[in-house]
């Protein structure tokens, strides 16, 4: 090989040459990484119970506060738990709180909103004034209250969430909705004189349902986190269920014994790192302008 | 201007004797007896007794005329009284709130000097590594949830390292600083107890940066997104091809105009700094309002929780209400 050959092979590497490839992972590279993310996280969540050979809730006081270790990777907590097992089975209470939060918060949502943009006058009037009301406050701490008022418990939590999450998703369905309800198409389904209900449903959410589909998206991680926070709190989950937040509760005195709180907070924002990921992937794939920004 | 700020104000006072509402309804829904829970068994058996009691309380008028009671009470300043402490709410706010508003005041800052220059980077320099450490420091700082993040920073800077101090406001051993405002930063300033700033100052370092996690990306993004609408203005090609300098374009022009989004803002920054208070309070120990909420929380403390909810909700009101009107003043075309 000639000197002029290293030359050119070298500039070859150095040159922004873009592939298939490069283009591929420009576009889709960060979506992707999220999409795995979740992916890896689904599996566990189906799988755990053959990925480790613990039990989570199996106390053994004897081998409490132990580091990680060979046997246990992540070490063990107070009573002896494995933190890794614990946290593996974790993964399904908060991929299942946060998927039907946000998806009956957002259908609910939803549906009001883009029914009060089209019904316009007095209900939706009311309904716009009733989002604003539960929108003054903010979010964690009515469903604070809410949950406190309804006693602990996955299902309560659950209930309380939901009451603060449908207002957003109906602001945003609502504004969707007018914008699309001046559209030609619209007119034109009236008078044609399909009943309202049809024009709503078959027509107009469908083409609205590109932001919608984001803000699902980047709201998953968000409810998980909120989830999360309010296990924190002590309204979560029943003990001894194994958690994320209620995890890092058990483990927030102890600093010397870091591994029991910092492992399942690791697990909560990787996962909301993923969702994040792939719902930015998602509007800018969705939305070309807001990829230029 | 004046039609809009009497409408703005009309809609604040409505929506803030709805929130009395919704807390009041709320806090009425509870399942449970609250005679049972209150009283014990051998009491409630007692029908005289049970029914007595209802009446010292008001449980046995209509439940619009209980709302009144409640109503009267809050115009008097009566939050009710904490179950856990037994004394009134007003006080354990009034003791608590500085705590909080020194920590949140710290914490807003600090994102505010970290997330403008940030964003304003990473609009300049699109597609720049700026611009991808910008996205990727936003992305995290949304993504990691507050009580972790204020876990890992005190057992990495204090338990591992020990550079940091521990938990708390102050030195274990530390006598605070005579109250004038509650403040400690000011009151050891106003005593002129340079020991006692220092002090105040450092513990204040590590939860301030957890705390200004949770709006730095929120701030970083507005701004960066706010940057680049403004970049590509007519305004900015005029003053281009008059020859001016790059960085007074972007100092002078289009700064003062990319930061009217940022206001806008501060309704949800104070919301993120709230939920992001009750979560660092809680891990560091600080004596304010957010761990107040957590231990009655913990504590199931009923009154509490409304009460804080209540305090929450109407400070949420007022924040927008200002932000409304500074709004119109910074841009004249909403009020019409």
């Amino acid at each position: 090989m000639t000197a002029f050959d290293q030359a050119s092979a070298t500039l070859a590497a150095l040159a922004p040459a873009r592939s298939k490839g490069q283009r591929w992972r420009r576009r889709y590279g960060i979506a992707a990484i999220g999409a795995a993310i979740i992916l890896v996280w689904v599996l566990i969540a189906i799988l755990c119970s053959y990925l480790t050979p613990y039990s989570p809730d199996t106390v053994d006081v004897s081998i409490r506060l132990r580091p990680p270790s060979a046997t246990h990777w992540l070490g063990t907590d107070e009573l002896g738990r494995d933190v890794l097992t614990r946290l593996l089975y974790g993964s399904r209470i908060s991929l299942f709180t946060g998927l039907v939060v946000v998806l009956l918060g957002g259908a609910f949502g939803t549906l009001v909103g883009g029914a009060a943009a089209f019904m316009r006058g007095r209900g939706e009037e009311l309904i716009m004034r009733l989002t604003d009301l539960v929108l003054c406050f903010p979010p964690i701490i009515l469903a604070l209250a809410i949950a406190a008022a309804l006693g602990i418990g996955t299902r309560n939590t659950i209930i309380a969430m939901l009451v603060v999450w449908w207002p957003k998703f109906a602001r945003l369905a609502h504004s969707l909705v007018l914008v699309q309800r001046s559209q030609e198409y619209v007119e034109a389904a009236v008078v044609v004189g399909l009943k309202p209900a049809r024009i709503l449903l078959r027509h107009i959410i469908p083409n609205a349902v590109g932001p919608l589909i984001v803000l699902v998206t980047l709201d998953l991680g968000n409810a998980i986190i909120t989830f999360a926070g309010l296990s924190f709190l002590g309204l979560g989950v029943v003990p001894p269920t194994p958690e994320w937040g209620s995890m890092v509760a058990e483990g927030r005195e102890l600093v010397e014994q870091w591994w029991v709180a910092a492992f399942p907070g690791f697990a909560i924002l990787s996962v909301v790192l993923g969702f994040n990921f792939l719902g930015d992937g998602v509007r800018d794939w969705l939305d070309p302008k807001a990829r230029q920004r | 201007m004046p039609r809009y700020i009497v409408s703005r104000l009309v809609a604040t006072a409505l929506m803030a004797l709805l929130a009395t509402l919704v807390i009041f309804l709320i806090a009425n829904m509870v399942p449970g007896d609250p005679v049972l829970a209150q009283l014990g068994d051998v009491a409630a058996s007692n029908k005289a007794f049970v029914a007595e009691w209802r009446a010292k309380w008001g449980l046995d008028l209509p439940l619009w005329e209980r709302y009144l009671i409640f109503l009267k009470g809050l115009l008097h300043g009566d939050l009710g009284v904490s179950i856990a402490s037994q004394r009134t709410l007003l006080e354990n706010i009034g003791q608590y709130a500085p705590a909080t508003i020194e920590l949140a005041t710290v914490g807003f800052l600090l994102s505010l000097l970290l997330g403008v220059p940030l964003g304003m980077l990473a609009a300049i320099k699109r597609d720049s590594w700026v611009d991808h450490v910008a996205r990727a420091v936003s992305l995290v700082g949304v993504s990691s949830p507050t009580f972790w993040l204020a876990f890992i920073m005190l057992a990495l800077f204090y338990g591992g390292l020990q550079i940091a101090p521990g938990p708390g406001r102050l030195d274990p051993i530390a006598f605070s600083p005579p109250t004038v405002t509650g403040l400690f930063l000011v009151d050891s300033l106003l005593a002129g107890d340079l020991e006692s700033f220092r002090d105040a100052a450092a513990h204040l370092v590590l939860p301030s940066i957890v705390l200004a996690a949770a709006t730095l990306g929120l701030i970083t993004r507005t701004t960066r997104a706010s940057m680049l609408d403004n970049l590509h203005q007519d305004y900015v090609r005029v003053a281009r091809a008059k020859g001016l300098r790059e960085g007074r374009i972007v100092n002078g022009h289009v700064l003062p105009n990319a930061l009217i989004p940022i206001v806008t803002l501060g309704g949800l920054a104070y919301a993120n700094l709230l939920t992001g208070a009750v979560m660092t309070e809680t891990v560091f120990s600080w004596p304010g309002l957010g761990r107040y909420t957590f231990r009655s929380a913990e504590a199931l403390d009923f009154p509490a929780i409304m009460g804080i909810t209540l305090v929450v909700a109407l400070t949420y009101l007022l924040i927008n209400l200002v932000i409304d009107l500074s709004y119109a003043l910074l841009d004249p075309r909403v009020a019409r």
